[in-house]
């Protein structure tokens, strides 16, 4: 085996889960159920193990050369075109992949969480009709997210962020007997739509100003083009790519879609909807950073929604009351944080924040479809409680989960999301006050839910309570081990305050701090007391939350009902989303249509009507018009001659009676005249 | 062999003339014998076609497989065949999909076989002869020759409202080529002006001696052929003969018109008009103002106008006119990136809007209706047939790893380089684009049966799957592997802008490394994007046109 084999062979990673996907899509149907999983649960697992390979391989150069580049072929050699200075450049899209330490993260978030929800859908999804098509579709998933993450340019990346939609689209619709389904799906592509155009124009736009859309050319091309920080087009770039993010890592304004997909089966939740996909968002700006890094304004606008997303997606999640969508409102809220890590510059604590929410939220999401599993399909919390005893395994690795959510030390959210508000401080006082009251609400909402799912009085139906059971071990096993990664997973990034050396930010550097080393290391020399403090205030502020929780929910259970009846109008606008998929259906889908409808009116009315049927009517015009011209010029200078003739004719015409007596008169009359004549003329000769 | 190899053109135009001559002299009654007649005449017409693979070079400059013989000596006409590589494409996909449509018809067509079979091979000459023909007389001789079977086609085999569809198709274009005919016969007294009494219809020769000519007059000749083109894309305002064109004629007769005959109007864009546009930059501009304002709203207009269709092949339809929005506009952009996108999306949307097309065939051939309400649920008795519909519907959209998308990202790349709103406009056209396909496929495949009728659809036969499979290898092949499409436009494309936008190139430095980087073994160019020119010294002003920042 050659030195660095798994470097080499990085392309199989995506192509396990390719050929899986193929497999079932054409010949899946007549596969055993045992096959599928065998197959598609399989491919995922082989992905993980070269990832590990090729990650080992990795760590093994040393930290300046950790940059492996696998090229396959030239996809899109699109030939010449200008960047604005006016240089032409050869516009040539590879498929290549890149390995470095961001990467390498990802992939093996990716393909470690994405093997553990493989292995739980066998049990999950056991008894659903189209098991194949789940298999299929989860696997093509998995080949679009890693080519996501792996792609050395911007453009294969563009072809795994439409994949990971495509395929999002089609497991959130996954029920498509469901109209609500099939229309979340839709909805979600859509407004992913949106995003992507911003996306697609970023790209159009790095042609442009740097004349390359490759990763590894970046700094190149920026140190070679002159820009300084705050030029206005690598702003213009990193703004149009971060539509893009907010579209797929469902930000503001673009995050309705995200609460409708839940729809999917809940194996798709947590892999899609809140473990990989949605982050993508945060691995393209990150992957970016170093534009992002010349655009100040850029970054400010990351970290204004983001910290508005986060507390914004909380307050819906506060007052929502199934179980699924209120993880939905926290997955969108922590993706807040994340972008918020990113717009104040600690890329590494976003990613960081991006790699223990993977943990600790397909937790959530892989307990709640335990806990629905459990409960014959049931998503109302407020059907659920007294859970705890019933299905033990699910309800502790739940509440492990919930607690690295809230930012209980030494849980993993604890440490990510706590270097976030450590940053974010340094950054700007008024978005830490954002961000650790969103802090304080997720532990409130969190523990809401934990509450009145496991705890209390058991409000669930009867008929439902008998068949209340544990579920497989195939679905306990990947809890157990999220469980577990959900504890120790934050341990990798223990900060230096703490007497910890905070390898993960270190592992990243490569790829983060080549621009701005030196905000880097200022951030490091700060630290002390007002570390320990922001630390406290955290904690104290999840505490908090925690404490409200257990009142509200267990001991006063009468508080929330008042609360949202003397708050009404409140209440109702939160619970209501703030109305925004009316607002938003008011503004552009209605109005889209109208368009569409008074459009296809012009075509008839206008351009039928009176473009076409009025150049036929001209047409008949001037053919009638030539008839009368016809009639009465033409053939009336005709007719005219014809009846002077007719005239002058007419005395001739009184001597043709037809009476043969009349022409014989005529005949002896004439013959007398002519007889006359001779007689006259003989007599004037003789004389 | 050499004969063949030799006469390649005209074997491959005059293929389906010998069968549509064959079918005169079997009876009407033996109405199977005209079907495999068709058949056998639309496969070996493709087969015929798949040499020029071997033997059309993509590197070579100008026409190649040349035919040249006298013909009408006393005006100038001559027989002159030749293809270049858009030339190449277009012919290519003429085949491919006439032997699909003919194929398509087996089933559908049940009244006068023979007339239909007869005429279909008919077209397809006429349509090879449009994409071959280097004379303008034997041009507008193809261009009207392809005309009357199509209008045939409409009018007997069509539905309801066929005779209106057919008359309204058939005045529309005819309007369009006399206007054009007019434009042709100034070349040509043009030329014999020029030359002092040398009369010739040779097209290459007339688009060069143009270039001596008054940009007044050249503008005059844009504006002369541009209706004919226009009409034939079809662009807004021109296009309301095409949803009734589309909805009224048979299936095979849809497909042929989407695929091949649209792509006549964008063809004669770039072979006649834009060597004619005028040399001055400010009378030049004029005229890429108007066409870039045409084709966005016909972007923008086609889509809107899609949403709200209620019958599914009046929306396929005008999915087209959005469609041909994207390759005028590319053309337009005077870019060599807008304009092997735009070749480049005129194939995929002969593949993709075809296909679509056969998918409403099927459906049509079940149901008998066209209305979009009347299907629901069709994925549970149809599953195969589901599938293939979402790829199909994908490639459409322009969903990356499929054809569309590498057409659209090419134009939309192209056109930036010259104004970023009109690319910001296009990638509108994108958006809405998700939405009017998925929205449709919402409507007549998801959900729960809930018309009866559609309980127990059969899946796609092996017919249907025969015509369908080919078509989705292909949009997949393009989408992964484009690169043998670009190769063959690498050359036209380039002569092209080197005549309308001179400047374009940074005079002779950018040819020799032209030649040796991109054609290389994958892995030589180790970059995304190749520097060609790395003088930072070089203060070559902004040559493309209305470069903005």
């Amino acid at each position: 085996m050659p030195t660095e084999f798994f470097l080499d062979k990085v392309w199989l990673i995506p192509l396990f889960p390719l050929a899986g996907a193929a497999l079932m899509l054409l010949v899946g149907k007549r596969l055993q159920n045992s096959a599928v999983s065998a197959v598609c649960v399989g491919s995922v697992f082989a992905s993980f193990l070269f990832s590990l390979g090729a990650v080992w391989q990795l760590l093994q150069r040393p930290a300046a050369e950790r940059v492996a580049q696998k090229i396959l072929f030239e996809w899109v050699p699109a030939g010449l075109t200008h960047t604005s200075s006016g240089k032409l450049v050869n516009f040539v899209a590879e498929w290549g992949l890149l390995l470095d330490p961001l990467s390498a993260v990802m992939i093996l978030v990716v393909t470690g969480v994405g093997f553990l929800i493989h292995f739980y859908s066998i049990g999950y999804m056991a008894h659903e009709g189209g098991y194949y098509r789940f298999f299929g579709y989860m696997n093509l998933f998995m080949f679009s997210m890693l080519t996501l993450v792996l792609a050395n340019n911007m453009l294969l990346m563009f072809v795994g962020w439409e994949g990971v939609g495509l395929c999002s689209y089609l497991l959130i619709g996954f029920y498509f007997l469901r109209k609500s389904a099939a229309d979340a799906g839709k909805k979600a592509f859509i407004v992913n739509r949106v995003g992507d155009a911003g996306f697609l124009l970023g790209i159009f736009l790095s042609v442009g100003a740097l004349g390359t859309i490759k990763f590894t050319e970046f700094a190149p091309a920026l140190a070679a083009g002159h820009f300084t920080v705050g030029a206005p087009v690598i702003t213009a770039i990193a703004l149009l790519l971060f539509v893009g993010a907010t579209g797929k890592s469902a930000q503001i304004p673009l995050y309705v879609w995200l609460p409708d997909a839940m729809e999917g089966p809940t194996p798709v939740s947590a892999l899609i909807h809140a473990a990989t996909m949605v982050t993508a968002g945060v691995y393209m700006v990150t992957r970016h950073n170093a534009m992002y890094q010349l655009a100040p304004l850029a970054l400010d606008v990351v970290a204004v929604i983001g910290a508005l997303t986060a507390i914004y997606a909380a307050s819906m999640g506060l007052v929502q009351n199934d179980i699924k969508r209120i993880l939905a409102y926290s997955t969108i809220s922590q993706l807040g944080y994340m972008f918020l890590a990113c717009g104040v510059g600690a890329f590494a604590a976003g990613i960081f924040h991006l790699t223990t929410h993977a943990f600790f939220k397909a937790l959530l999401f892989l307990g709640s479809g335990s806990v629905i599993h459990a409960l014959s399909g049931e998503q109302d919390i407020r059907k659920m409680g007294a859970l705890w005893d019933k299905i033990p395994t699910t309800a502790k690795t739940f509440l492990i989960a919930t607690l690295a959510i809230a930012g209980i030390p030494p849980f993993a959210g604890f440490f990510s999301k706590d270097e976030i508000l450590g940053k974010t401080f340094e950054h700007s006082p008024a978005l830490w006050g954002i961000g650790i009251l969103t802090a304080g609400m997720t532990a409130f909402y969190m523990f809401r839910l934990v509450n009145m799912t496991f705890f209390g009085a058991s409000r669930v139906p009867h008929d439902v309570e008998h068949h209340i059971h544990e579920s497989p071990r195939t679905m306990t096993v990947p809890l157990m081990i999220l469980a577990a990664l959900s504890v120790v997973g934050g341990w990798i990034g223990w900060p230096a305050s703490l007497g910890g050396s905070n390898r993960f930010e270190h592992f990243l550097d490569p790829v983060i701090a080549r621009h701005g080393a030196e905000h880097v290391e200022a951030a490091a020399v700060h630290g002390g007391a007002i570390e320990y403090a922001l630390m406290l205030a955290s904690v104290l502020i999840a505490l908090a939350g925690i404490w409200l929780a257990r009142l509200f929910y267990i001991q006063r259970t009468d508080l929330p009902g008042k609360l949202a009846s003397s708050f009404s109008g409140l209440y109702q606008l939160v619970y209501r989303k703030y109305y925004m998929d009316e607002v938003y259906d008011a503004l552009f889908v209605n109005r889209a249509k109208d368009l569409g409808t008074t459009l296809a009116l012009f075509d008839a009315k206008v351009i039928d009507a009176l473009g076409v049927d009025g150049t036929g009517w001209l047409t008949r015009f001037a053919s009638r018009l030539s008839i009368w011209w016809d009639t009465w010029i033409v053939d009336g200078l005709v007719n005219l001659a014809a009846r002077m003739v007719w005239l002058f004719s007419y005395p001739v015409r009184m001597v043709q009676t037809g009476l043969v007596s009349s022409y014989a008169l005529l005949i002896v009359f004439g013959v007398l005249v002519v007889l006359g004549y001779y007689g006259y003329l003989l007599r004037t000769m003789l004389r | 062999m050499d004969f063949f190899h030799n006469h390649i053109l005209s074997v491959v135009l005059f293929t389906p003339l010998v069968g549509s001559l064959l079918a005169l002299f079997i009876p009407r009654e033996n109405e199977n014998a005209h079907r495999v007649l068709g058949n056998v005449f639309g496969i070996l017409g493709f087969l015929v076609s798949l040499p020029l693979i071997w033997w059309f070079n993509p590197s070579t400059k100008g026409f190649q497989l040349i035919e040249n013989l006298d013909w009408i000596p006393s005006i100038g006409a001559r027989y002159t065949l030749g293809i270049d590589g858009i030339s190449f494409l277009l012919v290519m996909l003429t085949t491919l999909l006439g032997a699909i449509s003919i194929l398509s018809s087996w089933s559908a067509i049940q009244a006068r076989v023979k007339e239909y079979y007869l005429l279909f091979l008919l077209l397809q000459t006429g349509m090879l002869g449009v994409f071959m023909s280097l004379d303008f007389f034997l041009f507008y001789v193809f261009w009207e020759v392809m005309l009357v079977p199509m209008y045939f086609l409409i009018g007997v085999w069509g539905s309801e409202r066929r005779l209106y569809a057919a008359i309204k198709f058939f005045l529309y274009t005819l309007a369009g080529s006399v206007v054009m005919l007019l434009g042709i016969l100034a070349v040509y007294f043009n030329y014999s002006k020029l030359t002092g009494g040398t009369y010739t219809f040779d097209i290459p020769t007339l688009l060069a001696s143009v270039s001596q000519s008054s940009d007044a007059f050249r503008t005059w000749l844009f504006w002369g052929f541009f209706f004919a083109f226009a009409i034939k894309v079809p662009m807004f305002p021109f296009h309301t003969w095409l949803p009734d064109a589309h909805t009224e004629a048979p299936t095979a007769g849809s497909v042929i018109l989407a695929g091949v005959l649209l792509k006549m109007g964008t063809y004669g864009f770039i072979r006649f008009s834009l060597p004619l546009m005028p040399q001055g930059v400010v009378a030049r501009q004029r005229i890429v103002g108007v066409m870039v304002a045409l084709s966005i709203i016909s972007i923008i207009y086609g889509a809107l106008v899609c949403m709200m269709q209620k019958d599914m092949k009046k929306l396929i339809a005008y999915s087209s006119v959005s469609h041909l929005g994207f390759c005028t506009l590319g053309l337009f952009a005077l870019t060599p990136m807008g304009l092997s996108g735009s070749v480049i999306q005129q194939i995929n949307h002969g593949i993709s809007t075809g296909a679509l097309f056969l998918i409403v065939g099927v459906l049509y051939e079940r149901r008998h209706t066209r209305l979009i309400s009347e299907f629901g649920g069709l994925s549970t008795p149809m599953p195969s047939f589901a599938a293939v519909y979402m790829i199909i519907t994908l490639s459409s959209l322009g969903m990356p790893l499929l054809n569309g998308f590498i057409g659209e990202f090419t134009i939309l790349r192209g056109v930036f380089e010259v104004n970023k709103t009109w690319a910001a406009w296009g990638v509108i056209g994108i958006i809405l684009g998700a939405a009017y396909l998925l929205w449709l496929y919402q409507r007549v495949m998801f959900g729960p049966v809930t018309n009866p009728a559609n309980e127990h659809l059969p899946d796609l036969n092996l017919r249907e799957q025969a015509t369908l499979v080919p078509l989705v290898l292909l949009a997949l092949w393009i989408g992964v592997y484009p690169k043998p499409l670009f190769r063959y436009l690498d050359v036209p494309v380039r002569q092209i802008v080197e005549r309308v936008n001179p400047g374009y190139y940074p005079a002779e430095r950018a040819t020799a490394p032209l030649e040796s980087a991109p054609a290389g073994a994958p892995g030589a160019a180790p970059a995304a994007v190749l520097e060609l020119d790395k003088h930072p010294t070089d203060s070559h002003p902004s040559p493309s046109p209305a470069e903005k920042e």
